[in-house]
């Protein structure tokens, strides 16, 4: 299997010996890489069971639960970097999730998929439907996702809610997107500091 | 060791000298705990794990004793290959203070009295277990647990020796546990004591070389059967099956299976536990309060070891919440902390017979702790 580029991304974002909390960790691959690569301190959260024995088996530290109520019993700044990938449109309260992953972690690294790139507007425009891509591949009875953002909104929040963007990365899934990241790109991620 | 190789238990004998001063004021002396090991301990003594037991489980934890006709309690999980490994691991599992399977306890003779201790026995409380074990391992020679592990009872004596001695242990596994005893786990154990209690051939714990309180003994372990299966355990093998019988008796005779079961699990008690002993550890469990009036996350706050916690989603006499509540106060400490509640069918027995799925957890967490070690 080829790397994912998003844990690329991600990866080169976090700086070595750092503490990490990955809220929706799967089956720990990012994490057991972080450790692996940057000699960082990992924690998982995860609502799975068969996840979790996936993360035990590569020496990744999980917490079986659901993110949007495993946040409160950490302390401040407890993290280095809390992780939000591809997870943060699926929790019932995203606002309180990132603030709350702003508050337990220095910084926050929260990866979207980006609702409006270019095939899901023609989508929309011309078969005036709900578009459904090879990258969200959901029908409107069966998502998982409950909420439905765009790189542009996610922008938009941070601004509203004075949370500073350190970087912004976009992607497609073999490669980067550097310019016009709204319309082109599949998934964007943010690296996050309090103001 | 394979079912060939037969286990022995060993006794080790302390506090003759200077009796042990008990949580309760209390002194006791002489203490002997009956234990057992499995696997070697290596050069650097850096591999020990101490295996708590349950309520009525004793030091044969694995392997086979001579003419006995089951392994031990936890054969299944420790071994070689198996979740505490004893090809990697120096396995110890020693028998409480207060038990019957070969430590100290109220069928023991008092010195004082050369006649068995009875009611004269003093008070254990789940800290006194923990300390008397921790004697035994320093008898052994191991400063530093790599782990220390027990479910139900012996995850609160697991719990307790992270707080007691937290320079002596690496990490700790609870599995279907709880941090203090609750109303209904109390309520339980009163009403199997009164069972005993009421019996008359207890006779004050007084019957030792007379006849047992059996009635009493039976029923307080029907009892007990009842909460460590869930009802779906209890409907898939019994459901509404007669026993022996076509159809029902219209009588006080025994009908179902369910009623034979738990009559055969009761009576086969009485010839493996000492009553007394079941009021004395039951009431160990019913004092045990990790807090005792301080907050969680306070009494948390010296622990050292790292975790993993494991429940059963149809275990009602330990449930899940319970231990959540330890994985968030852990969290708050900033332990390293895994939990994970399995899904089972079997409630509270789940930690003797979901083995697979604990295996796999144990295993892997036991290997990142002695990699972490280093």
């Amino acid at each position: 299997m080829t790397e994912r580029l998003d844990y690329k991304i991600i990866i080169d974002m976090i700086k070595p010996h750092s503490h990490v909390l990955d809220l929706g960790c799967g089956d720990g691959a990012l994490l057991s890489k972080l450790r692996e690569t940057k000699d960082c301190k990992v924690t998982g959260i995860e609502i799975s069971e068969k996840a979790i024995y996936a993360c035990m088996e590569k020496g990744v530290t999980a917490v079986q639960g659901d993110i949007d109520s495993s946040l409160s019993d950490y302390s401040d700044n407890r993290f280095d970097y809390v992780i939000l990938n591809e997870s943060v449109q699926q929790v019932l309260h995203p606002e309180k999730v990132i603030l709350e992953s702003l508050r337990i972690g220095k910084k926050a690294i929260v990866g979207i998929p980006n609702f409006c790139h270019a095939s899901s507007r023609f989508q929309l425009f011309f078969n005036g439907q709900v578009p459904i891509t090879r990258w969200l591949p959901y029908k409107w009875y069966n998502t998982p996702n409950l909420r439905f953002l765009s790189i542009k909104d996610f922008r938009q929040f941070c601004f509203e809610k004075n949370i500073r963007i350190e970087e912004e990365r976009g992607l497609r899934p073999h490669y980067e997107v550097t310019f016009w990241r709204n319309f082109l790109a599949h998934n964007g991620i943010f690296l996050l500091s309090q103001t | 060791m394979t079912s060939k190789n037969y286990t022995e238990t060993q006794y080790f004998t302390f506090a003759e000298d200077t009796p042990l001063t008990l949580k309760s004021g209390a002194k006791i002396g002489p203490v002997t705990l009956a234990y057992e090991t499995y696997g070697t301990l290596n050069q650097s003594k850096s591999n020990g794990i101490l295996i708590f037991h349950a309520l009525t489980g004793g030091a044969n934890a694995a392997g086979q004793h001579k003419g006995a006709k089951k392994p031990g309690w936890w054969d299944n999980m420790i071994g070689p290959g198996k979740a505490f490994d004893t090809d990697k691991y120096f396995v110890v599992c020693a028998n409480v203070i207060g038990s019957c399977k070969g430590s100290t306890g109220p069928a023991s003779t008092d010195p004082k009295t050369k006649k068995p201790y009875g009611l004269n026995f003093p008070i254990i409380t789940i800290e006194d277990m923990t300390v008397t074990q921790k004697y035994l391992i320093d008898h052994l020679g191991i400063e530093k647990l790599l782990c220390c592990a027990g479910g139900s009872m012996g995850g609160l004596l697991a719990l307790q020796w992270t707080i007691l001695f937290p320079d002596s242990v690496e990490s700790c596994i609870l599995i279907a546990t709880n941090y203090k005893h609750t109303a209904q786990q109390i309520a339980l154990h009163e009403v199997s004591r009164q069972a005993i209690m009421t019996d008359p051939h207890w006779n004050n714990g007084d019957y030792y070389g007379k006849k047992l309180p059996a009635t009493g003994l039976t029923l307080s372990r029907m009892i007990g059967h009842i909460t460590y299966m869930s009802e779906e355990s209890m409907e898939k093998k019994f459901g509404r099956k007669l026993q022996g019988k076509e159809k029902v008796g219209y009588d006080f005779t025994t009908d179902f299976e369910v009623e034979s079961y738990l009559k055969y699990r009761g009576s086969t008690f009485v010839d493996e536990f000492d009553a007394n002993s079941y009021l004395y550890l039951s009431k160990a469990l019913d004092y045990f309060d990790l807090c005792e009036g301080k907050k969680l996350t306070d009494v948390l706050k010296g622990i050292k070891a790292e975790f993993l916690i494991i429940t059963f989603s149809s275990d009602w006499l330990y449930p899940s919440y319970q231990s959540k509540d330890l994985v968030r106060g852990l969290k708050f400490n900033n332990v390293d902390v895994s939990y994970l509640e399995i899904e089972s069918n079997y409630g509270h027995d789940a930690f003797l017979v979901e083995v697979d799925n604990q295996s796999k957890l144990i295993k892997h967490f036991l290997t990142k702790v002695t990699q972490s070690r280093k």
